[in-house]
Formats: structure tokens, C-alpha cells, sequence
């Protein structure tokens, strides 16, 4: 379980996120969805424990994310953002290594590397394990770095926008891959997503924010409702019964 | 076939689909992992050949072993797990590794270029000792003259050591490949101090205070100048290492006018001694502190070599380093600090080279090819003797310029510099 | 705007009076004061400004607000060109000297923007440095030479950029600056507009190689001259774009008399500690201008982080 109390991180007078109060449940995926500056990415940020906040608190599973050394936490949950540059030249099954750093300490071993490989066999990437990520197309690269995670082993994963850039058959594998994680490796997965939709189908939980402040919460079918989404958005949204289940329709 | 497996297995977890229902029950049986898994990776271990082959998630296996039920692990779930296990071996026939060099062929490739600068090494240091020695080689003047040449040598190596080894750390901790320490100010810091030594002492005062007090007295003011920097720059919560870099060039500024000023000031006779100090040069080293100077830089390498297992972690960038649980910026002011301490011997050893330490990390990473900084740090090494020690066999007794080397390298490497970023293209 | 034509009006008047030689009891009073008190003043003026505004043209065309000629390296090929007159034709008059310093800075310039150009960077923090590392690479060939033909301390002391020997006679090049200055003013809003971009500005019907190449030309133009006669005035162009647009918001164009008046005020006043503060003896501007400088940069990033 994630829980926040009156969490706060001020920027200016005006602009502030929180303070939020929120519990994610343990399980499953959970959807942070909202308008543009909501606060979606500074908020998994700051449970990841990569920005500081500046009043409240954040647990994770128990630990205190602002207290417990990041040692301890890496073993307990990660984090991945958007953006993710750096000079090294790696190889995909290099990279997927790395997330063995907090077990490992950089020296990896056998049950390392049976990690490694059943992280990248679960993404499929066992064809492009030793090609160079700079070699790879964005949706072959974002999900190495997601294999990364998965390797790390955490109860917890947070993804900031693993959705960005890749096109429409590639969303849906990797939110399907992400489902499989959830239910096939019992991991807690928190998400960062724009489209709507996406959320409405593959996620267990939703949380919406709005202003830097959580104004919904629940389950697909109690979010993906004409009224709540319309108020969330801004814009007027209809919720019609699809094919494969409910749709938000705001075109 | 793995493929099929695969498959075979998505299809056996979720049996019912995926409604929401399901999902919840399904994951509401693995919670008590939630207080209980602190250090799941050990328990793991005993615990996966026990009950769970090879099942990937050990955030169940702690719950598992300690709810004695094994809660409500699905049966099938089990039952397909063995069907994940992921084949061991690539297509080539090989293990599949994850290592800094994961491949036979990446082993060989590395030992070759190891072993080749090792010999281009030599070569270039046996030169340097045994070439145009106008005594009879095996004859006891001979071996004198080699002896005394033998200190060049010396300083070669520790310069190169030096500058390999801080070049690579700080341009993983910048996360940027186009940067030198050198940029930092200490350049500048050195010229003052030197400066300033000519300046309130005069000429005389200059051969009054070498030796092993001025020399810790230099690399001292520039250890200080630099955890003065780092530390009030980076601890901050808004610590920025890119703001941290413009202040310390900015600085350098600041204090390379004070010594240009003081230079003004100086007879052109004091100003000559002054420049012989200034500009790099491994014939003008002063070696009467070499000892410490070796032991300095062999201390700060050693802790650095202790830290290349984060160091390549770090190279990920602060992100990815803090989510696999680095303390980020402390890390980097430690290693920030080791390469000022090597910086600062090398400065003080040969004066201040800019762009020597680029060019020798860019080859090192051209030709180690790996992230691994274990691998890295001695290609780098070996690099940096064959340059120095080759580019100075060459101007002493093909151009007879041995004066210059310093600039000479700043010249090329400057230029190195120029052609990596234009056709980089990105940085 | 007043308050400001004051204070540099009065600043302007110490600078004239201030001095070792006492232009009002000795009899030649009069004689020395048109020789040095007035061509020396009018030299602060005009590289004061014209410094400062390189430095907001430049700013204005990368888009980068820690830009300007000496973060550039533009300062340093002035320098080589300048080191290699003296080599080849040591007697070669200031025109001459002046022309090649010109001419070299403008290459050197006109590289940087180019790398600019082709080299997509991810922080603008990143673009000073690079261009201070290109200005050390120039730097080592300027010292390379230098050596080889016994300079460098002509080289050192040229490089401490000073007023102090500006006299009647030597000064008069400076008056180029007048037309970059003017021509600045007049120019100003196409910078802006070429500073968004080669697509943005051929979108609104601008040429955006000429702007580019006007810009690079007048930075060329200024400081070459100013280098050649004065010398070196570090971050003069940096830190007065910067100090203007705290206290007047980020307007460039209306800026642009305010940029000219503060780097005229700042010059002057370093120039006046540079006299009195070991008289008889003189400190050079540029010493004063980079402790300042750097001192008021490390503040406002530190700030602005």
C-alpha cells in the first residue's frame, strides 16, 4: 500500500501540488490521469522519492520514502521517467543488469542473471538482448527500460508516461505487458496516462487530479462517468458502451 | 519455442480473462508481502528452489514462506512457472550474460587492445629512457643517463593516471562526455597561486618555497577550493551540477584576472621564471615531491576504483541512479572531490593541461568499449603514458620542441574536441 | 531613463576630472586634460556600450542568456588575430591590426553560431561552457605562438584589458562602435525575431542567414575594436543584459537603452577604482571588471537556480 498524507510541494504562491491525501492499494494497476499541470508527474516523483517535498508524508509498504535509505527502497519499489538519456552505450541486457544494482551491488550472479533473462524473455526482448538501445526504435527502448525495472524486482513500480511516443499497436502491448505484471508477478504498478481510455481498460484503480489535488478516485466503472470525467477535463466527455467495454468519448 | 511457452503460460494465469473482479481478488492474496519482504532478494534464494521454481516475482516468495497456506498462490500459476524458465544459453551456444562484456568476442576484442597499449606503452617509455643515449647500451653511463631520464618517465605516469582517471569519473558524474575537470578553475587557481608565490616572494622567494610544503600547500588550496565549491553548491535541495560547472568556470575567471593582474606587475626576468612554472612540462616537473605526489594520486584512485561500481550506475544519470537506491548527490561530491585531488596533483606536478584528459578519456571509450568503469579506468591509463609519453618521444627528438608538449596536446586535443562535437551532433 | 542619464552624466564628469596629474593647478592643465582625460573618457563610453550590447545581441540571437563575446571565444580569436599581426608585420598600423582582429572575430563567431546550429543541446548552462572550451582551444594556439615567438607577455598584458593608454591619437578608431551601436538600435527587433529560429523567422518573411550574419558582423566589428584598443573587458556583455532584465523584466528591445547606459556606468566605475585604488599606480579595468563580474554572475545564477 502507498500512502500519502498531506503531501505538499509549493512552487510559487499561486501553483502548489497537494497537499494530498491518498492511499493506493496494494495490486493491480493504478491510473494517475488529469489535465495538463495537474501534478501527475510531481506526484510520482515524489513517491519515488526523487523530489523532496515540503510538508507531509509518503509511505511505501511501511517505509517512510523521506526516512529509509534509498538503499532499502530500491529494493522495494522503482521508478521510471519519461525522459532517460545518457552518453553509455549499453546493450538492452546491460541495461536490464543495471535494475540487479540494489540486489547485486554490481556484481552480478547466477540468480542475477536468471532475473535478468526472465525480465527480458516476460518484455519479449530476448531477439534484441544484445543490440545497443541506440540501435533500437522508441518502443523497443521504452520497453527495455521497463524490463529494467521489472528486473529490479520491487513490489512497486512506478511509470511516468510509459505511453509517450509510441504509437498505437505499441501502447496496447506494453499496457498489456504491464497487466501481465501486475497479475501474473503480483507487482503494485502506478501510472502515469494520458489517454483516458487507456486507463478505463487496463487499469484497476484510477486516481484523477486536478489543481495538484486528487478529486476522484475509484475504480474504472465508478470513474468512467460522463458527469465526473466532464468536471476532471474540462471538456464535455461522454461515456458510451463499446465493443470491449466502456468508452470515453470527447472527440 | 520460447515464444510458444509464453503464450501457453499468459493464457494459464488469467483464466477467467481479465474482468476487474479477478484482478482484485488475485492481487489482494499477495498483500502480506507488503510487511514482509524487506530483503526478499536473500529469502528468495532459499526459498525459489524449495517452492517456486524460478518464479519471477520474489515479492511473493517472502509472503509465501511465511503464511504457511502459501496464501492463495494460484496452482497454475505454479504449474506454468517452470514453463518460464528462461533458456540459458544465446543462440551462438554462449551463456547469456549480462556483464560488462558479455560476449567471447567482446572479451578477446578487449585483451587485444589491452595488451596493444600495454606494448605501445612500453615502447614509448623504453624510448623515451633508451632512445639517442649517446652511451654505449648495457655501459654503467648508459644506465645513468637512463636513470635520470628515469624520473620523466615517472612523472608521466603519474600525470596520465591522473588525468585518465579524473577525466573519465567527472564526465560520468556530469553525465556529459565534453567536459574536463580542468574546466573547473583550478587552472586559474593554480596560476594564482603560482602568481602570487612570484609576485609577494620575488624570484628569490619562488626557489625558496618548492619542495613538499608548497606542493601540499597547492594541492590543499585547490581540494579546498573545490569541496568549498561542490559543497555549497550541490547540497543544497536545489543542488544543480550544471550551475555548479558555470560557477566554477566563472570563478576561474574571476581568479585568472587576479593573477593576470599580478602578472603585469612583475620584471620580465621574474615573469620568465614564472612562465617556465606555468606551462606544462614534463622535462620541468618538479620531482622533489613525487613521492607524496604518488602516494596522493594512488590513494584517490584506489578509493575512485573502489566506487566504479556506482560509478556506472551514476553514468545512467541521477534518475535512474537514485531509483536503484545511490544517494546521488553524495556520491557526487565524493567522487567530485577525488577528482579534484587528482587534478590538483597533476596540476601541481606538470601545470594546468585542458584538453589532454578529453582526448584520452574519448579514446578510452572508443576503444574499452564497455560502461564498465573497472575496464575502463586502466584503458584510460594506458592511453594517457602512450599519448604523453609518445607525443613528448617525438617533439624531443623529431622536432626538438620538448618545451611545448603541453601546448602541443592542448592544440590536438583542442582540436579532437571540436571535430567530436560538431559531428556528434547532440550533447 | 532620467534618473539613469544622471547618474551616467555624473559618473562621465568624475571620469573626466579623476587623476594623478592635477589638471586645474598645473599650467598645462588644460593641454593635458584634451589629451588624455577626454579620449579616455569617451573610450570608456563607447566600449562600455558597445560591449554591453554585444553581449544583449548575442543573447538575442542564441536565446541563451549566459552568451556573450568572452563566453564565446570570440574575444580570444580577436586575440589570435591581434597576435598574429604583431608576428608578421610587427610595424603594421592600427587599421591593419584592427581589420585582421575584426576579421578573426568574425570567424570566430560565425563558428560558434554554426555550431549552435548543427549541435542540439539539452541545457542552455551547456552552451557557455562549450564556448569557453572552444575559446581555450584558440587560447593554446594564441600561447602556442606566443612562445614560439617570445609574446607572451605582450600577449598577458594586452590581454588585461586597460584604459590607461588611451590617448589622444590612438583612441579615435573607437568611434566605429558609434555606427554598431546605432546600428544595433535600429536592427534590434529582427535579433529577437532570428533568436526563435531559422523556421520562425522565415515564417515572418525574415531572412534569417542575413540577420544572423548582420549580428555576427557588428559583434566582429565592436569587439575587434574594442580588443585592439582597449583590450579585454570580461563579462561586460554578460553581466549588464542580465542586471537590466532583473529590474526591467525580459523586453529586450526597450532594454536596449538601459543595457547601454549601465555598461557605460559599469565601466566607468571600475575604471575610477582602477585609478584611485593604488594611485599613483593603476589597476587594469579588466581585473576590476572580472573580480565584479564574476562576483555578480556567480550571484545571479546562483539566485535565478
Amino acid at each position: 500500500m502507498i500512502t500519502l498524507s498531506t503531501v505538499l510541494r509549493k512552487y510559487t504562491a499561486e501553483v502548489a501540488i497537494g497537499p494530498v491525501d491518498l492511499e493506493i492499494p496494494s495490486g493491480g494497476i493504478t491510473a494517475l490521469v488529469g489535465p495538463n499541470g495537474a501534478g501527475k508527474s510531481t506526484l510520482l516523483t515524489m513517491i519515488g522519492r526523487l523530489m523532496g517535498m515540503d510538508a507531509g508524508s509518503i509511505t511505501v509498504g511501511g517505509l517512510d520514502v523521506s526516512k529509509t535509505p534509498s538503499k532499502e527502497l530500491a529494493k522495494r519499489i522503482s521508478i521510471l521517467r519519461q525522459e532517460n538519456h545518457f552518453v553509455t552505450r549499453l546493450t538492452v541486457r546491460q541495461l536490464v543488469g543495471f535494475g540487479r544494482f540494489p540486489h547485486s551491488g554490481g556484481r552480478l550472479t547466477v540468480e542475477d542473471e536468471r532475473v535478468i533473462s526472465e525480465a527480458i524473455d516476460f518484455l519479449r526482448l530476448d531477439d534484441l538482448e544484445s543490440r545497443y538501445l541506440d540501435e533500437l526504435s522508441g518502443g523497443q527502448r521504452q520497453r527495455a527500460y521497463v524490463a529494467m525495472v521489472l528486473a529490479q524486482d520491487t513490489e512497486y513500480v512506478l511509470l511516468d508516461e510509459p505511453l509517450n511516443n509510441l504509437d498505437m499497436q505499441h501502447s496496447v502491448q506494453m499496457m498489456k505487458h504491464l497487466k501481465r505484471a501486475a497479475e501474473e508477478l503480483g507487482r503494485t504498478i502506478v501510472i502515469v496516462l494520458h489517454d483516458i481510455n487507456f486507463a478505463g481498460h487496463y487499469a484497476d484503480h484510477i486516481c484523477a487530479l486536478k489543481h495538484g489535488e486528487v478529486v476522484a478516485f475509484g475504480t474504472p466503472e465508478e470513474i468512467m462517468v460522463p458527469d465526473t470525467l466532464s468536471s476532471i477535463f474540462n471538456t464535455p466527455i461522454d461515456v458510451i458502451d463499446g465493443p470491449r467495454g466502456i468508452l470515453a468519448c470527447y472527440y | 519455442m520460447k515464444e510458444s511457452a509464453m503464450t501457453a503460460h499468459v493464457t494459464a494465469g488469467t483464466p477467467s480473462g481479465s474482468s476487474p473482479d479477478h484482478d482484485r481478488r488475485h492481487v489482494t492474496s499477495h498483500a502480506p508481502g507488503d510487511a514482509a519482504s524487506t530483503n526478499g532478494a536473500a529469502l528468495t534464494n532459499g526459498t525459489a528452489a524449495a517452492t517456486e521454481p524460478a518464479l519471477f516475482a520474489d515479492a511473493t516468495a517472502p509472503a509465501d514462506a511465511e503464511v504457511p497456506a502459501g496464501a492463495a498462490t494460484p496452482a497454475d500459476e505454479q504449474a506454468t512457472a517452470s514453463a518460464t524458465e528462461p533458456s540459458l544459453l544465446t543462440d551462438a551456444g554462449e551463456p547469456r550474460r549480462a556483464g560488462a562484456l558479455p560476449t567471447r568476442r567482446s572479451v578477446r576484442r578487449f585483451w587485444i587492445v589491452a595488451g596493444t597499449l600495454v606494448v605501445l606503452a612500453a615502447a614509448a617509455i623504453c624510448g623515451g629512457l633508451a632512445y639517442d643515449n649517446p652511451m654505449p647500451v648495457g655501459s654503467r653511463g648508459f644506465w645513468l643517463i637512463a636513470q635520470m631520464r628515469a624520473t620523466n618517465v615517472v612523472v608521466v605516469i603519474v600525470v596520465a593516471f591522473c588525468q585518465a582517471l579524473a577525466t573519465v569519473a567527472f564526465q560520468t558524474v556530469t553525465n556529459n562526455r565534453i567536459l574536463t575537470p580542468s574546466i573547473m578553475g583550478f587552472e586559474s587557481l593554480y596560476r594564482l597561486v603560482q602568481t602570487a608565490a612570484v609576485f609577494f616572494l620575488g624570484a628569490a622567494g619562488v626557489t625558496a618555497v618548492v619542495g613538499v610544503w608548497q606542493f601540499f600547500l597547492q594541492v590543499a588550496l585547490m581540494v579546498g577550493f573545490a569541496a568549498a565549491l561542490y559543497g555549497w553548491l550541490l547540497a543544497g535541495r536545489n543542488g544543480n551540477l550544471q550551475v555548479t560547472l558555470l560557477v566554477g568556470i566563472v570563478m576561474g575567471g574571476g581568479l585568472g584576472a587576479a593573477a593576470t593582474f599580478m602578472q603585469r606587475l612583475l620584471t620580465p626576468s621574474e615573469f620568465d621564471i614564472l612562465t617556465a612554472r606555468l606551462i606544462g612540462s614534463i622535462a620541468n616537473a618538479d620531482t622533489s615531491y613525487l613521492g607524496w605526489a604518488i602516494c596522493l594520486a594512488a590513494v584517490a584512485g584506489v578509493l575512485l576504483w573502489l566506487q566504479a561500481g556506482r560509478l556506472n550506475v551514476m553514468s545512467l544519470g541521477r534518475e535512474t541512479a537514485v531509483n536503484l537506491g545511490l544517494n546521488h548527490r553524495l556520491q557526487t561530491i565524493c567522487v567530485l572531490l577525488l577528482v579534484s585531488v587528482l587534478m590538483a596533483v597533476s596540476t601541481a606536478l606538470v601545470g594546468p593541461m585542458t584538453f589532454l584528459g578529453f582526448l584520452v578519456a574519448m579514446l578510452a571509450y572508443q576503444l574499452a568499449d564497455t560502461y564498465d568503469h573497472r575496464l575502463v579506468f586502466p584503458i584510460a591509463w594506458l592511453i594517457g603514458i602512450v599519448v604523453l609519453a609518445g607525443s613528448h618521444f617525438i617533439l624531443k627528438h623529431v622536432f626538438y620542441a620538448e618545451g611545448s608538449v603541453g601546448i602541443i596536446i592542448e592544440i590536438i586535443g583542442g582540436t579532437f574536441f571540436l571535430v567530436y562535437i560538431l559531428r556528434k551532433g547532440r550533447l | 531613463m532620467v534618473v539613469g542619464l544622471v547618474v551616467t552624466v555624473a559618473l562621465v564628469g568624475a571620469s573626466l576630472f579623476v587623476g594623478e596629474y592635477d589638471i586645474f593647478g598645473a599650467d598645462d592643465g588644460a593641454e593635458m586634460f584634451g589629451i588624455t582625460r577626454v579620449p579616455r573618457t569617451i573610450a570608456l563610453v563607447l566600449s562600455g556600450a558597445a560591449m554591453a550590447m554585444c553581449g544583449l545581441v548575442m543573447q538575442m540571437i542564441t536565446q541563451n542568456r549566459f552568451v556573450e563575446p568572452t563566453t564565446t571565444g570570440t574575444t580570444e580569436w580577436a586575440g589570435l588575430g591581434l597576435l598574429l599581426v604583431m608576428i608578421v608585420a610587427p610595424d603594421s598600423s592600427l587599421l591593419t591590426k584592427m581589420t585582421v582582429a575584426v576579421a578573426t572575430a568574425f570567424i570566430g563567431t560565425s563558428i560558434f553560431f554554426a555550431f549552435l546550429q548543427r549541435v542540439t543541446l539539452r541545457s542552455s548552462v551547456i552552451v557557455p561552457i562549450v564556448g569557453i572550451m572552444l575559446g581555450a582551444v584558440v587560447g593554446a594556439v594564441s600561447t602556442f605562438l606566443a612562445l614560439q615567438t617570445d609574446m607572451l607577455q605582450s600577449l598577458g598584458i594586452w590581454f588585461a584589458g586597460s584604459f590607461t593608454g588611451i590617448i589622444k591619437g590612438q583612441y579615435e578608431p573607437l568611434l566605429v562602435v558609434v555606427l554598431v551601436v546605432i546600428a544595433v538600435f535600429i536592427a534590434s527587433d529582427r535579433f529577437t525575431a532570428a533568436g526563435l529560429g531559422e523556421e520562425f523567422s522565415t515564417n515572418i518573411g525574415l531572412n534569417y542567414r542575413a540577420v544572423v550574419l548582420l549580428g555576427t558582423g557588428l559583434i566582429a566589428i565592436a569587439t575587434g575594436i574594442v580588443t585592439v584598443v582597449v583590450g579585454n573587458l570580461p563579462f561586460l556583455g554578460l553581466i549588464v543584459p542580465n542586471i537590466v532584465s532583473m529590474f526591467r523584466g525580459d523586453d529586450l528591445r526597450s532594454n536596449l537603452p538601459w543595457v547601454a547606459l549601465t555598461g557605460i556606468c559599469i565601466v566607468t566605475v571600475c575604471d575610477l577604482i582602477g585609478r584611485t585604488i593604488i594611485s599613483p599606480f593603476e589597476v587594469p579595468v579588466s581585473l576590476i571588471l572580472a573580480l565584479v563580474g564574476a562576483i555578480v554572475f556567480i550571484a545571479l545564477i546562483v539566485k535565478r537556480r
